[in-house]
């Protein structure tokens, strides 16, 4: 089939009002959150309805044309960067609440959705509890692909953790429903596969949610301190004590005063490390606790305590706002998302300080300090030549520290395009072909969001050897999976 | 029963003794304690056996991380001494012994490998949700890993889940990371007694919905009867329990709070196991139907409220039970006698049957791995 031909089966599925080809419309869509990527796919599609994604799905397979699936377009690693010679597939009119269902604690969406719109159908009793900076616009449909975290997740979990069940349209246009409104459906945990899997397993076109009731209390205080490491002992003595907060953030001197510039939070300028730490849960145990975090804080130079919602409004706008503000520091960043192991914090900030002096360039690092998710801003000014280069070397040399370290090279922003030539850090040769297993099982012809994850392009080929039914799995006996 | 059980010392070794099966073409069951092996269809005759009982290093436990690495055949119970002398513990209590057995040696292998879980679930998550890491050995001598040692990881695809309650029939579960979780300092329950199925929803719906932070809302019934029990764990747990028990109360349920509470989730634990159970994917508001369903039926319910999750204890096994359970749930069978005719999984719709075939065909082409 020609181009043409599928353009034509598009519009049929979609009305030419929802096909875009035009080049300047299709330049809206060349990158997503991270703009140093961008690509013109052959199309814009924009569906209407599950019925209509997995039309354009067939389409595309009938074709043989490669495509990629977009929510917001709000993700950090390129993982909805289009590919030039296929279909962008645009979720934005998939954006119904189907169902909610408070009393078991069950929200139905189409992929569309935005984050936050989740938590607001449920409030005020109840609230969906991942929460990425970006909540505001990114889409359910783009958390099930990255499995997002945020600030929460420390004590409240990641999407994975919160989705029950999926309808998913598979790259060869079969929609089969994994899971469902219950938890543990009998079978192989697919649902569990496809969470976080970037958009390479297929397109999920209805979700069910898991939402929990809002504690009854919470408690925010933000400590100054001198210094990271000062600061990091002192997250190292919170969780020692037992103590689950609800989110515990830092920020490094840099971005304290970027952001400061930025929101007039009232952080102290000179302050070497902010940590905010917000406890949530029964006023008793808040109350009980929150003294005892105050207490582990006492070498601080100073500590501000939330006494109303705005107040802990402010202390968040500072930490929310410091990616933003970055633009106060340099023309342009280059955000890392890679985490370490917690004990290992002073000693990885002072290979990444160090680092930073060998590149003259500077780095903020703002992150959640409870996971050990950093994110090392690397800082640096486009129009200056070999700055971007130096900056981008200096970046994955971060992320090599944070591998060497025992951690990981993304926590929550995925892999994309961006960091997918870090996978090999983290992976072995048997670990990558293990995972192109489960990406042949459900993509044999490399069609969905194909160039992503994988450090190199891979291809499916047919199932090593034949596969033999035992005679007892052939009677039907032993068919357990 | 398989002809023969090998016992490799390394992960490297058990990788090799599956790849030389699956070049004979002999089927092979995993197994770690044994206290699950009739929960899946029973193995062919000419099966091997490849156990991991050389598997029992602790390989790391990072307390001030809050995560561990274990070998496979690592008993729960072993692991969770070792943690609890850090405070901590390993999030996951399910039954760690067969019904009427005299070892209680459940392996974290076999807990993840069937996707079992007990009465933290309904706070912590299960194995799915506490396996950071996974180590797998495949069927053509593939040793490889997914996920890693931290607790926040994006990278890869998350074979981990896919291998948690897959039984075995994708490959051999080799080595976990795990997340680990503070002991809280001291635990209350409240505990209400019900007399109608509907009087034992509310009571539970009432807790579940109520902005307490319980450790786990429990229901129990059996023959027109039952009681629900609400957990708090904290460093003064008390004030929500007496909360709870207020809720419970208010819905007509007669209530106590029990501090000293271990043992009632001990046999919370223990009636997840017997002759013939069947464990129910339900929702919490479907607690009555449930429970007039076990009724009718002759059986007794434990069930994690919250969540929806039960388990259906018959005492005397009948594929009839199962029928009637199934005309209403999303049932999977567990314990039952080996001639008992049901279908351990249930109906699966087609299109998830084949994808299910179709990863199992990638991940063991051999098709060894029963």
């Amino acid at each position: 089939m020609t181009n043409g031909s599928l353009l034509d089966s598009l519009r049929g599925i979609v009305g030419s009002e929802h096909l875009v080809t035009h080049e300047r419309q299709l330049a809206t869509y060349a990158s997503d959150g991270l703009l140093q990527y961008a690509a013109h796919p052959v199309a814009v599609v924009l569906p209407g309805s599950a019925e209509e994604v997995a039309a354009v799905v067939r389409a595309c397979h009938e074709a043989e044309v490669p495509w990629v699936a977009r929510g917001a377009g709000s993700g950090l690693s390129g993982g909805a960067l289009p590919v030039e010679e296929g279909v962008l597939i645009a979720l934005s009119r998939l954006r119904r609440i189907l169902e909610i269902d408070v009393e078991n604690g069950r929200v139905l969406v189409e992929p569309g959705v935005t984050n936050i719109a989740v938590s607001q159908a449920v409030a005020p009793t109840h609230f969906f509890p991942p929460d990425p900076s970006s909540q505001i616009v990114c889409t359910i449909g783009g958390n099930v692909a990255e499995n997002s975290g945020g600030a929460h997740c420390f004590k409240y979990g990641f999407t994975t953790n919160y989705v029950s069940g999926l309808e998913v349209v598979l790259p060869d246009g079969l929609v089969v429903h994994l899971g469902g409104a219950e938890l543990d459906h009998p079978g192989y945990d697919l649902v569990g596969a496809f969470v976080g899997s970037e958009g390479t397993l297929g397109i999920a076109t209805k979700i069910w949610l898991r939402v929990i009731p809002k504690p009854e209390a919470w408690r925010t205080l933000v400590a100054f301190f001198g210094s990271t490491v000062q600061a990091g002992e002192v997250v190292s003595r919170i969780v020692a004590e037992g103590i689950v907060p609800g989110a515990i953030e830092m920020m490094d001197n840099l971005s304290i005063r970027a952001a400061e510039g930025a929101t007039n939070a009232g952080y102290p300028q000179d302050a070497g490390a902010a940590l905010v730490v917000e406890l949530d849960g029964s006023e008793a145990e808040c109350e009980a606790r929150f003294e005892q975090v105050k207490e582990l804080c006492g070498e601080a130079d100073s500590v501000r305590v939330a006494q109303d919602e705005a107040e802990r409004d402010l202390i968040w706008r500072a930490r929310k706002a410091a990616f933003a503000a970055m633009g106060r520091i340099a023309p342009n960043y280059y955000v890392q998302d890679s985490v370490i192991p917690r004990t290992r914090l002073a000693e990885v900030l002072g290979q990444i300080e160090e680092l930073a002096a060998d590149h003259d360039l500077q780095v903020a690092n703002v992150f959640h300090a409870g996971d050990g998710n950093l994110h090392p801003l690397v800082c640096y000014d486009g129009s200056k030549p070999g700055e971007a280069e130096r900056a981008e070397e200096l970046a994955g040399l971060i992320v090599k520290a944070c591998v060497d370290a025992g951690g990981s090279i993304t926590g929550e922003h995925g892999v994309g395009v961006d960091k997918k030539r870090y996978m090999p850090a983290m992976f072995d040769e048997p670990d990558l072909a293990t995972f192109q297993r489960l990406r042949c099982a459900f993509d044999p012809d490399g069609r969905a969001n194909p160039g992503k994850v994988m450090p190199t392009p891979r291809l499916c080929g047919e199932v090593p050897g034949p596969y033999r039914r035992h005679p007892l799995e052939q009677a039907g006996l032993a068919e357990r999976f | 029963m398989p002809v023969a059980t090998q016992a490799p010392a390394t992960l490297e070794e058990l990788a090799a003794a599956l790849a030389s099966a699956a070049e004979a073409g002999t089927p092979v069951r995993f197994r770690g304690a044994g206290t699950k092996q009739g929960w899946p269809p029973a193995a062919p005759e000419d099966a091997v056996e490849i156990s991991t009982a050389g598997l029992t290093r602790i390989v790391e436990h990072n307390a001030g991380d809050l995560t561990a690495v274990l070998e496979a055949g690592v008993p729960l119970a072993e692991a969770q001494a070792l943690f609890a002398k850090e405070g901590q513990r390993l999030a996951l209590d399910p039954p760690l012994g067969a019904p009427g057995g005299e070892e209680a040696g459940a392996t974290i292998g076999g807990v993840v490998a069937t996707g079992d879980t007990g009465p933290l679930r309904g706070r912590y998550g299960g194995p799915r949700d506490l396996v950071v890491g996974i180590r797998v050995a495949l069927s053509d001598g593939t040793l490889a890993k997914s996920g890693g040692k931290v607790i926040k990881n994006v990278a890869g695809y998350d074979i981990a889940k896919l291998f948690g309650g897959s039984f075995g029939t994708l490959g051999a579960i080799v080595e976990v990371s795990v997340r680990l979780h503070p002991v809280a300092p001291d635990t209350a329950t409240a505990v209400g007694e019900a007399t109608s199925p509907d009087e034992l929803a509310r009571g539970a719906l009432a807790i579940g919905r109520s902005p307490l932070e319980h450790h786990g809302i429990d229901i129990a019934w059996h023959g027109g009867r039952g009681r629900v029990l609400a957990r708090f764990a904290g460093a003064v747990p008390r004030p929500q329990a007496e909360a709870a028990e207020k809720l419970l109360r208010a819905e007509g349920l007669a209530t106590e709070i029990v501090d000293e509470d271990e043992p009632l989730w001990d046999e919370q634990r223990a009636a997840q196991r017997g002759p013939l159970v069947v464990k129910v994917s339900g929702l919490p508001a479907r607690i009555p139907e449930l429970a007039r369903a076990a009724d009718e039926t002759g059986g007794s319910v434990v069930g994690r409220a919250a969540l929806g999750l039960s388990w259906v204890r018959f005492e005397e096994p009948s594929a009839e039970a199962v029928k009637r359970l199934r005309r209403e749930f999303v049932v999977a069978v567990q314990d039952r006698p080996a001639d008992l005719d049901v279908d351990p999984v249930g109906p699966l719709e087609p299109g998830v049957r084949e994808l299910m075939r179709r990863v199992k065909e990638r991940f063991d082409p051999a098709g060894v791995c029963v």
